[in-house]
């Protein structure tokens, strides 16, 4: 059905994006780049000028959900600047889910984790990459590609161990004299990072 | 005495001829003095002002490219860097422009300064066009707006759906604590069932397209998926940590609001440098043109009025001998 879904849809609308025509000739039971329920709309209050673009239509469609279990998984690491990890097959990704170190194994049932600062751990045959996030937010898919999106990441070995141990007092120290919730919570925010990153250093 | 008065004939025959070419630059420049024999002549002291005030004007134009071209240079890389950010959310999320919701926020991203070509002219036309296409019965528009051109030209029709109107924020050099904190701003002081960010995606240093990047509350997340359509498989997805489906979601939001809007704020300032360098150079390019125009006039100026001299002369001349 949804092979023949952009057939159709490209053959009802006038205005159809070469992609969704291409696409519908190539094999690929994606749905179409262009929202052209939105075009439509859009072509009947404003006439004279051409619709925007989405964010579908920039990015590569994701392959559908395998039947058997691939070897791999694909793991895409993004930072807001830089993209560390881009479609990289890897063994195994161990990730510091709130819940604790979560293994992702390619089969992995489809997840949204939440992070805390932590180590993430990249395993490819016999090497080990190691990286120290601050939060972000996991996505793991049904056909083994998992997203993971952190505000920052340093390796392991770029951390100073004492400047760790210096941050980790001060923060402890702010913690038992702070007075409103929100310092607090920065106070508890500062000594989580700091132990989690002490942890990293020495375990 | 006949003499005389045939060469002064033949002088006022002379110098419609120099002086009729149809120079658009001409019109500006009537300062009409007139000459010996009642006739028109241009100054060449006025046509030199005005190649000077060119030429400077071409000067500052290059200059200006030159500038915006070092400074695409230096945040394209970091545009393209943070291309990644926004992916992971739309493989998940999937990406909804025609969703329906009662609550609209369009955030609109526009440059501060100007001689920027087209773009925010473009950026304030969609957001309208995006409004009109979303008014309806209780339906609620609002615009948040970035900048402060898209600021003037929406507060000339729109004053009262503006909530929020933030400038001056290319002052520091972007990164991503800043787009966070006005990400916590907006979302605090606005409510929303669905955020649009209008901005202009930086394809190359001649072309930016207008893109509409959209990102549902939670609430509406949680809709969508229970009644299937296009976020349908967003609730076969486990939820780790937290304790309920919701406060997840809720981080969720927030967290692509901001790193889409870091993408969205640094494709815009390169879309807005990519712009400025090729109005600056059809700028240098047209004072360029006008330049040789202007030669042109000057030097006809300039013979004309040698020209007029030797008539004199040689009129002069002739009157004593003859």
């Amino acid at each position: 059905m949804f092979r023949n879904a952009p057939r159709l849809l490209s053959r009802a609308i006038g205005y159809s994006s070469s992609i969704s025509r291409g696409r519908a000739m190539s094999d690929l039971p994606a749905a179409p780049t262009v929202d052209s329920a939105f075009v439509e709309a859009w072509k009947k209050v404003t006439p004279n000028i051409e619709p925007p673009k989405t964010p579908l239509s920039f990015m590569k469609p994701r392959p559908p959900t395998p039947s058997s279990i691939p070897s791999k998984i694909t793991v895409n690491f993004v930072l807001p600047y830089q993209s560390e990890l881009s479609t990289k097959e890897v063994d195994m990704v161990i990730i510091p889910a709130t819940t604790g170190q979560m293994g992702v194994l390619p089969g992995h049932v489809a997840t949204i984790a939440e992070l805390k600062p932590g180590i993430l751990s990249v395993h490819e045959g016999s090497e080990v990459t190691k990286y120290f996030i601050s939060s972000g937010f996991a996505f793991i898919h049904a056909n083994s590609f998992a997203d993971i999106v952190a505000v920052e990441a340093v390796p392991v070995d770029h951390i100073d161990p004492s400047l760790v141990q210096k941050g980790l007092a001060e923060f402890t120290q702010k913690l038992s004299s702070a007075s409103t919730d929100l310092e607090k919570a920065e106070a508890q925010i500062g000594v989580d990072v700091h132990s989690a990153l002490n942890y990293a250093i020495t375990g | 005495m006949a003499m005389a008065a045939t060469v002064r004939r033949e002088g006022r025959r002379l110098l419609p001829i120099i002086s009729s070419s149809p120079n658009p630059s001409r019109s500006a420049l009537i300062s009409d003095e007139l000459g010996p024999q009642g006739a028109r002549s241009i100054s060449t002291q006025i046509v030199r002002n005005r190649m000077k005030s060119v030429k400077n004007i071409q000067k500052i134009t290059k200059a200006m490219k030159m500038v915006a071209a070092s400074k695409l240079r230096a945040i394209q890389v970091r545009a393209e860097n943070s291309r990644g950010l926004w992916q992971p959310f739309t493989a998940l999320l999937g990406d909804a422009p025609s969703i329906d919701v009662k609550k609209n926020v369009i955030v609109t991203i526009s440059s501060d300064k100007g001689l920027c070509g087209g773009i925010n002219s473009t950026s304030v036309k969609i957001s309208k066009g995006f409004y009109k296409l979303n008014s309806g019965p209780d339906k609620e528009t609002k615009y948040v707006v970035l900048g402060e051109k898209a600021k003037a030209q929406l507060v000339r029709d729109s004053k009262k759906n503006i909530d929020l109107c933030i400038t001056e924020l290319q002052k520091n050099p972007l990164n991503y604590t800043q787009v966070a904190v006005l990400a916590d701003e907006i979302l605090k002081n606005v409510e929303f069932d669905a955020l649009r960010i209008v901005f202009n995606k930086f394809q190359s240093v001649v072309s930016f397209i207008p893109t509409l990047s959209t990102i549902l509350s939670p609430e509406v997340v949680e809709r969508e998926s229970e009644s299937g359509g296009k976020l349908g498989d967003l609730d076969s997805y486990e939820i780790e940590g937290g304790e309920t489906k919701a406060e997840i979601l809720q981080n969720l939001a927030e967290f692509q609001f901001s790193c889409v809007m870091f993408n969205a704020i640094l494709e815009n300032a390169c879309s807005e440098q990519g712009a400025r360098m090729s109005a600056m150079d059809s700028s240098s390019r047209n004072a360029g043109e006008m330049l040789d125009r202007l030669t042109l006039t000057y030097n006809r100026t300039r013979q004309a009025s040698i020209t007029t001299e030797l008539i004199e002369i040689i009129s002069g001349a002739s009157a004593l001998t003859g």
